[in-house]
């Protein structure tokens, strides 16, 4: 596919600042590195030729376990079910038998949507943060001071830390909250519960009691049916037409 | 005894249990005897995790979580998640069921201007708004509860279409020992046809219930007191702070999603966007009266094309969307995927898509990644309000105390969707 014209005056302006430029489904997608991320964010405002005055959405990802499945649909099995109930895939596990955080470099990712009102437009930006144990991104709330929240979100949820942010403090999670819970390797049950005892008259944190179960494994399936799928229901469609 | 003296600032925790607060904001306030100096919300008191809890289900199953994030815009939260699963998966829903959603959706906005006129009124003194404006609410929860059997959490929209058409009769009040027959005549009366007809006695009547409004509030005295002048957004600010919908548009800037990147129906329907001029609480309220004045004018518009065009509300995709009952009965491959479709969902092309509607309180977006899987890999949910509660710090800056009641009304903010 050609290069749409305005990725092609992205890349004009941009150049080497930018290591990667890709047509999105839907909006182009721009792969930055932490060190020109600040950079780009200035001339994409400042611009008038881009004018993106709006930072519209920011969040952290967790690439942890992209791609991978719970229920082996290439061989037949003799385990049943049990083997899509009892899988260690995102979320249904315990705390002390989580998997291993480092199985692909560049975990953590920090996604920005940008909207141009000037020119009714969109932009991804993506940053990958280059250290996995500890995920280190610069902080655009001096570019668009709506990041301030977003960013501290990103931190709470996915341990992201922004250089430069000035209050870079949790905002969902509970007071004194430990972990960072929307990583991949943080189980979906948590790992404390609160009751009220009436022993010793106030609110108390226990481990949790309830076992992590998930009712429908996780199932990645890449094949012909769904492009056929996609066929007949075009050809029903004509269909209707005539 | 020396005659100064050093007076400190006062710090005061507004809400989480003020009625005031929309739910469970904590706002900590630093005064100067009565003006702020600095607001710092609290949030998360409400979290429940919606998007992790996402990553754990099939698609079709987090449509419900979607109602419960602003849980006074439910559809439109749900049209943008499924109108993100749509982009993934490449599939187009039948005209018929877009035009029930472009309806669905200004029905949505109504229900939301209404209970945001009604509690914001109420937090600054005028009680009788709520009573009048929980009045028609009521009536457009009907319609909800007639398409969807449910007076809120609809779960309506799927990706594909809808769930069901429109029903041809619209539910009706039974007798009772505490209704006169007069009574019972009176409350039935739109609902002898189907729920098109209701819905064009409500679009006839309704103008006339907000000019109700007007006349409570437009000219009113200790209303325009509390509210002109107080909230005062510049554009330049607006924008700096991520604010859309009637934020931004109250501020000057005519932006609305549905005219500038129609989705659904919006490019075919005629209405108008209202523009405030000086940014203050009082422009967004009179934007967002127009806007449901506007609203009324779109519903009608879909009532006369639905009532003109029968037709299938979802596509025949059976990867996505049921068999009906009669196939599955007599054909095997129906029934297979009926299956498959109610256990293990449908696996949803590899991409990363944002699909945004314009809520009633601003951009609703949902920014979704799938990896090739059954359950999405991950879910953003960009909630207007959530920009907008983040700008309250330099919004309420120098106010006196009362006009934080006022500024927390003007932002509409709703904790659903706030802390997801």
């Amino acid at each position: 596919m050609s290069e749409s014209p305005f990725l092609q005056r992205l890349r004009d302006r941009l150049g080497e600042r930018v290591a990667c430029y890709r047509h999105g489904l839907d909006v182009p997608v721009l792969e930055i590195a932490p060190e020109h991320w600040l950079e780009v964010a200035r001339i994409l405002r400042d611009d008038p030729e881009f004018a993106f005055a709006q930072l519209i959405d920011l969040c952290g990802v967790d690439y942890l376990g992209y791609g991978s499945s719970e229920w082996d649909v290439g061989s037949a099995t003799g385990e049943g079910f049990s083997r899509g109930v009892e899988g260690l895939g995102p979320g249904r596990f315990r705390w002390e038998e989580r998997p291993a955080g480092t199985e692909i470099p560049k975990r953590f990712a920090v996604v920005v949507q940008l909207l141009s009102l000037q020119h009714n437009r969109r932009l991804r930006l993506r940053c990958h943060a280059p250290d996995d144990e500890l995920p280190v991104v610069p902080s655009l709330t001096s570019i668009w001071p709506v990041a301030n929240w977003y960013e501290r979100e990103a931190f709470d949820l996915f341990g992201i830390v922004f250089e430069g942010h000035p209050d870079l403090r949790r905002i969902l999670t509970d007071y004194g909250f430990i972990g960072h819970p929307f990583r991949k390797d943080f189980p979906l049950i948590g790992t404390v519960e609160v009751r009220y005892d009436p022993e010793k008259g106030r609110v108390i944190y226990e481990p949790v009691s309830i076992e992590p179960r998930v009712n429908v494994p996780r199932v990645v399936r890449r094949d012909s049916r769904y492009e056929q799928a996609r066929v007949e229901e075009h050809l029903a469609r004509e269909g209707d037409k005539r | 005894m020396s005659g100064a003296r050093e007076i400190q600032n006062y710090t005061m925790n507004f809400g989480p249990q003020h009625p005031a607060a929309h739910g469970v904001l904590r706002l900590v306030l630093e005064l100067d005897g009565e003006t702020v100096v600095r607001a710092d919300p609290h949030i998360g008191l409400l979290h429940r995790a919606t998007e992790k809890l996402a990553e754990s289900k099939p698609f079709n199953q987090s449509i419900g979580y979607m109602d419960r994030l602003d849980y006074v815009s439910m559809m439109c939260n749900e049209h943008a998640y499924v109108m993100a699963i749509e982009k993934l998966l490449g599939i187009q829903p039948p005209e018929r069921a877009l035009w029930i959603r472009t309806m669905f959706d200004e029905i949505t906005r109504i229900l939301n201007h209404l209970m945001w006129i009604g509690s914001n009124a109420l937090d600054l003194g005028a009680m009788t708004m709520i009573l009048y404006a929980f009045r028609e609410r009521e009536e457009l929860m009907d319609v909800y509860e007639a398409v969807s059997g449910a007076r809120m959490h609809a779960t309506y929209y799927r990706p594909g279409g809808v769930y069901r058409d429109l029903p041809e009769r619209m539910p009706k009040y039974r007798e009772s020992p505490w209704r006169s027959a007069a009574e019972l005549k009176r409350m039935n009366a739109w609902r002898e046809g189907s729920l098109l007809d209701f819905l064009d006695h409500f679009c006839e009547d309704f103008p006339k219930r907000i000019d109700e409004y007007e006349t409570l509030l437009t000219d009113n005295r200790i209303w325009k007191q509390r509210t002109v002048g107080i909230g005062v957004v510049p554009p330049e600010q607006a924008l700096a702070w991520g604010m859309t919908g009637p934020m931004l548009r109250g501020s000057g800037i005519a932006w609305d999603l549905r005219k500038k990147q129609p989705y659904a129906k919006y490019a075919e329907v005629d209405f108008d966007v209202p523009v405030g001029v000086n940014g203050d609480c009082y422009d967004r309220y009179l934007v967002r009266v127009e806007e449901m004045r506007q609203s009324t004018r779109i519903i009608k518009q879909c009532v006369d094309w639905l009532r003109k065009n029968p037709g299938p509300v979802m596509v025949k995709n059976y990867k996505v969307a049921p068999p009906t009952r009669e196939e599955m009965k007599d054909d095997m491959e129906a029934l297979i995927h009926h299956f498959k479709l109610f256990t293990e969902g449908y696996v949803v092309p590899e991409g990363e898509v944002y699909a945004a509607v314009e809520a009633p309180k601003g951009e609703f977006g949902c920014y979704l990644v799938s990896d090739g899987a059954n359950k999405p890999f991950r879910l953003h949910l960009r909630a207007p309000g959530f920009a907008h509660l983040s700008a309250i710090d330099s919004i309420v800056r120098g106010h006196m105390l009362p006009d934080v009641v006022a500024v927390i009304g003007t932002l509409d903010i709703v904790f659903g969707e706030i802390d997801r």
